[in-house]
């Protein structure tokens, strides 16, 4: 039951705020829902049956044997996890700025809640499509109403995309169950559907394409640095910490023990493709003059890799993968929050334009750097122990995938440095004027670097959350 | 099997009811009222049994599936009533008569859905259809109407021909109307017989507008009084689909293999010319026209698998199709603009139309947590059950990826309701608050049905 309430909290509360018309009083109540939904979750890893794995089921639909049932194991605790975290960090973060119709934005950002937690705790295939495409349906109405110049074209662009996707799976899942041998919906059935190697071969490929769209991995991507750029910065934080999580820990759940062999004969080209991705985001990166495009460009190369290590199964690789994905969600909040700082108070988002706002903006500043070294996973921070773990993985895999992938940390670096060189130093650009952060903003920045360093120095909690990849995927581990 | 009678005997009420009354809104009321006692029959047929027991042999055979289908298409009936009655009486001034030729259509209905023989689907398609003929020129002064109503009554006539040539051929072949004579497997196969099929599966297809036999369409449903395009694209359409599945249950097994590759290019041609000409409408009304189209595409994987999820689907189709349509014509009516642009601003002026509009939308275009999705769901999960996901795999991708398409004409209605704003203000909508709850409660069953899809289904089966 205690599952359920991770997605009946922020759905119920969303509903509800359509109705509240008062601006602060939405915020608030936005607030306190993901902060109970947050409760709720910390609540339950503490439960003793927590361990093994806590799972929920309900009859839904009796004719077609699919059941409202939620699994809540290792990478799902992760996943949930982020989502509670990232939009209390959120709601705080945004709490100060102000929107046309608050009660709608508040209320759809909720919703999206509601569908996420639904994507990463459903174990029924059908119940997971549903979700699936609930948490798109909000961030259409998001981006399409709140977002910036040329939102509509650009939106639409991205929900077509993610939408032909969903619906090539939607063949995926039907022509699943009726492989399964008890014609279910289920997640154990799904993993022991009996399929030829041509059916394998077919049906693999129409679920990929629905994950790496999401994610997105590389000749898929083209939607996202244009979403990014228009969206609202409340939903780029969602779309870019939270929702891009939905395609990998999809590969973790419905690819690779759905589909093991097919899994393994593909992983090479599929790192290949990611890798490609990694180092062609990077250097697209380097290239950018808008800061949210590079951060758009970075997290296609952080997500690259997140993928590339999925694939390599190993339990290094897995574990790195896992810790990746609540810190690459973390610190890139973090940067979205600055960038939104930066842009609310002076319309400015090109770097060539601005310049020493560190004289100006100290705290902003500082927190900047800190948040910038953990996107670049300097020793001491999060992504740190991701990354020197997802590279360990790729170079027991073949020492070249390590390599290639290196490059992008260098690259990582180049980009990342220059973008705060360029913004917080340099020459001043007097016509610019920055205040110093708000306590709101500054509220949640200080989270975010305090997780940073936590997860940075102490990561052993995070690592024993997401549990080790043979008691995951059982079935998905090479003998 | 008793909506025969009853929409007959309703019909001719109306009629001389029309006699009676001096003012419009009295008909309208009264047809309303009918309505209600029609669909209060058919409840009562469908949980206890017939009203009266009516014997017809080898003519009509009452099934649940028949039933819960006229449930479906009454009560979307009485929504159509309700939320369009203001717009019949717009129309012109022989109401009551606009009403009878309605209640007529329904007695049609009852027999394309529990026929058995031959003739009584002639006899249904024909009561269902020259109502119809009538009611496109209802708007006698307008020459579009008019045009409309020749154009359909000349095409319509072809294709009744072509009907009556293929039964006489199925009779040639078989030496009986009844249906039973050639579902049964094993059943002789002569050319007689399969041409007839044939040419029936034309006619048919013509009736439910599937490709290439649509090109009607569009200017039929564009020409006709908005009002009884609502009723043609929803109601008579999804009849007609049913008279349709009817027919073929069981002479699947008559043309084996090669029936399944008809029916699949039908299919195929009539999702891509539905779907790729909508995308270029500029008025949502002919957007509509080819939407339906589109949607018959789908419906028609019914008769591609013909098994048990077909029929399930079929029911959900039904609902999704036409709560979703009438609630869309009925705000439609009320615009003074056809065109996107007459919807810029409109969740500014109408809030909580405009919600229901955009849930009626997404249900169509097949979005989950509405009907719609569960319908396509099932049309799709029909062909894999029925062994076709190999084959016929391409054309699960097709259907998927025009359902993609079509959410592309869809959310332009979306995008001009919530992301653009009208260039000069225009006028609230001249409708009642009543009105507003009413589609609103319609798109609240969409999302009802949306979650729990079975909630309708068990009626097939308790």
């Amino acid at each position: 039951m205690i599952l359920s309430s991770f997605i009946l909290i922020p759905l119920i509360a969303g509903l509800l705020a359509f109705f509240i018309k008062q601006d602060q009083l939405v915020k608030g109540w936005s607030l306190l829902a993901a902060l109970a939904t947050l409760a709720a979750v910390l609540y339950s890893f503490t439960m003793p049956a927590a361990a093994e794995g806590l799972s929920y089921s309900r009859i839904w639909l009796g004719s077609l044997n699919s059941h409202f049932s939620l699994l809540l194991d290792g990478p799902a605790k992760v996943t949930t996890l982020l989502t509670a975290v990232s939009f209390v960090i959120i709601f705080i973060a945004i709490f100060k700025n102000s929107y046309a119709d608050a009660s709608q934005y508040f209320g759809l950002m909720l919703l999206s809640m509601a569908g996420l937690m639904g994507v990463f705790l459903a174990s029924d295939a059908l119940l997971f499509y549903f979700f699936w495409e609930l948490a798109l349906i909000p961030v259409y109405f998001l981006c399409s109403k709140w977002g910036g110049e040329r939102r509509v074209p650009v939106t639409f662009k991205f929900f077509i995309y993610t939408f032909v996707g969903s619906v090539i799976m939607l063949i995926g899942i039907i022509y699943l169950y009726s492989k399964t041998p008890d014609q279910s919906f289920s997640w154990a059935s799904f993993k022991q559907a009996a399929l030829t190697a041509k059916e394998q071969a077919f049906f693999f490929w129409f679920f990929f394409v629905a994950f790496a769209i999401k994610m997105p991995v590389f000749p898929f991507h083209t939607w996202q640095p244009d979403t990014y750029e228009t969206a609202p910065v409340g939903t780029t934080m969602v779309l870019s910490g939270v929702m891009v999580k939905m395609g990998l820990f999809a590969v973790l759940r419905w690819l690779l023990p759905v589909f093991p062999q097919m899994s393994d004969k593909m992983s090479g080209y599929i790192i290949v493709l990611a890798i490609i991705g990694i180092l062609y985001a990077s250097l697209i990166a380097i290239r950018q003059d808008n800061i949210k495009r590079l951060i758009a460009y970075s997290s296609i190369a952080h997500i690259g890799l997140m993928a590339a290590s999925l694939f390599v199964k190993n339990d290094m690789a897995y574990q790195g993968a896992l810790i990746q994905f609540f810190n690459h969600g973390i610190n890139i909040i973090g940067l979205w929050i600055v960038v939104d700082i930066i842009e609310r108070q002076t319309g400015i988002s090109k770097m060539s334009e601005l310049g020493g706002l560190a004289q100006q903006a100290p705290r902003l500043a500082i927190m900047l750097v800190v948040v910038a070294l953990a996107n670049i996973a300097l020793p001491l921070t999060n992504a740190f122990i991701g990354e020197f773990l997802m590279f360990s993985g790729l170079y027991q895999q073949n020492v070249w995938y390590a390599v290639a992938a290196g490059i992008a940390i260098i690259l990582a670096a180049v980009y990342t440095l220059g973008m705060i060189q360029k913004v917080f130093f340099g020459q001043r650009n007097e016509a610019v004027q920055v205040a110093d952060l708000q306590t709101a903003q500054w509220l949640a920045l200080a989270i975010i670097i305090v997780l940073v360093l936590a997860a940075g120095v102490y990561p052993k909690p995070m690592l024993e959350l997401g549990g080790t990849l043979v008691k995951t995927m059982p079935l998905a581990v090479a003998p | 099997m008793n909506l025969i009678i009853f929409g007959g005997i309703m019909g001719v009420v109306m009629m001389f009811g029309g006699l009676l009354m001096k003012q419009k809104h009295q008909a309208t009321l009264l047809a309303t009222v009918l309505m209600l006692l029609l669909l209060a029959g058919n409840t009562w047929e469908m949980l206890h049994g017939p009203v009266f027991n009516i014997q017809a042999p080898h003519m009509l055979a009452t099934t649940r599936f028949g039933l819960l289908i006229n449930e479906i298409l009454l009560a979307a009936g009485l929504l159509y009533l309700l939320v369009s009655g203001k717009d019949i009486e717009q129309v012109g001034n022989y109401v009551a008569e606009y009403y009878a030729l309605i209640f007529f259509i329904f007695a049609g209905i009852g027999v394309s859905t529990a026929y058995t023989n031959l003739l009584m689907l002639f006899l249904g398609i024909e009561i269902i259809s020259i109502p119809l003929y009538i009611l496109t020129g209802a708007d006698k002064r307008n020459l579009k109407s008019i045009e409309a109503a020749l154009k359909y009554f000349l095409m319509g006539s072809f294709s009744t021909g072509i009907m009556l040539m293929g039964i006489a051929l199925i009779y040639g072949g078989t030496g009986s109307f009844l249906l039973e004579k050639f579902s049964l497997q094993g059943a002789p196969i002569s050319y007689n017989l399969v041409g007839g099929l044939l040419l029936i599966l034309v006619a048919m297809a013509f009736k439910v507008s599937a490709a290439p036999f649509h090109f009607w369409t569009p200017d039929v449903y564009d020409g006709a009084p908005t009002v009884f395009t609502s009723f043609m694209a929803t109601i008579v359409k999804v009849a007609g689909f049913i008279a349709f599945i009817r027919l073929f249950e069981g002479a699947s097994g008559i043309i084996a293999g090669k029936w399944q590759w008809v029916i699949a290019i039908i299919i195929s041609l009539t999702l891509l010319i539905g779907n790729i000409t909508a995308v270029f409408q500029q008025s949502v009304k002919r957007m509509l026209a080819y939407s339906s189209i589109a949607q018959a595409g789908f419906m028609m994987f019914a008769l591609f698998s013909m098994n048990n999820w077909g029929r399930e689907g079929i029911v959900l189709y039904a609902a999704a199709y036409c709560l979703a349509t009438i609630g869309i014509f009925a705000v439609l009516t009320k615009m003074e603009d056809y065109t996107y642009q007459g919807f810029n601003g409109f969740a500014r002026r109408e809030p909580m139309l405009a919600v229901a509009l955009a849930v009626m939308l997404l249900s169509l275009a097949g979005i989950p947590l509405t009907v719609g999705f569960f319908s396509k769901y099932y049309m799709v999960a029909s062909a894999v059950a029925a062994g076709f996901g190999g084959k016929f795999l391409w054309l699960l991708i097709l259907a998927m990826l025009c359902a993609a398409v079509s959410v592309y004409y869809y959310f332009r209605v979306i995008q001009a309701m919530y992301f653009k704003e009208a260039e000069q203000a225009q006028p609230v909508l001249p409708v009642s608050a009543g009105f507003r709850y009413l589609v609103a409660g319609a798109a609240l069953v969409v999302v009802l049905l949306g979650i729990l899809p079975q909630w309708l289904l068990q009626f097939l089966y308790f």
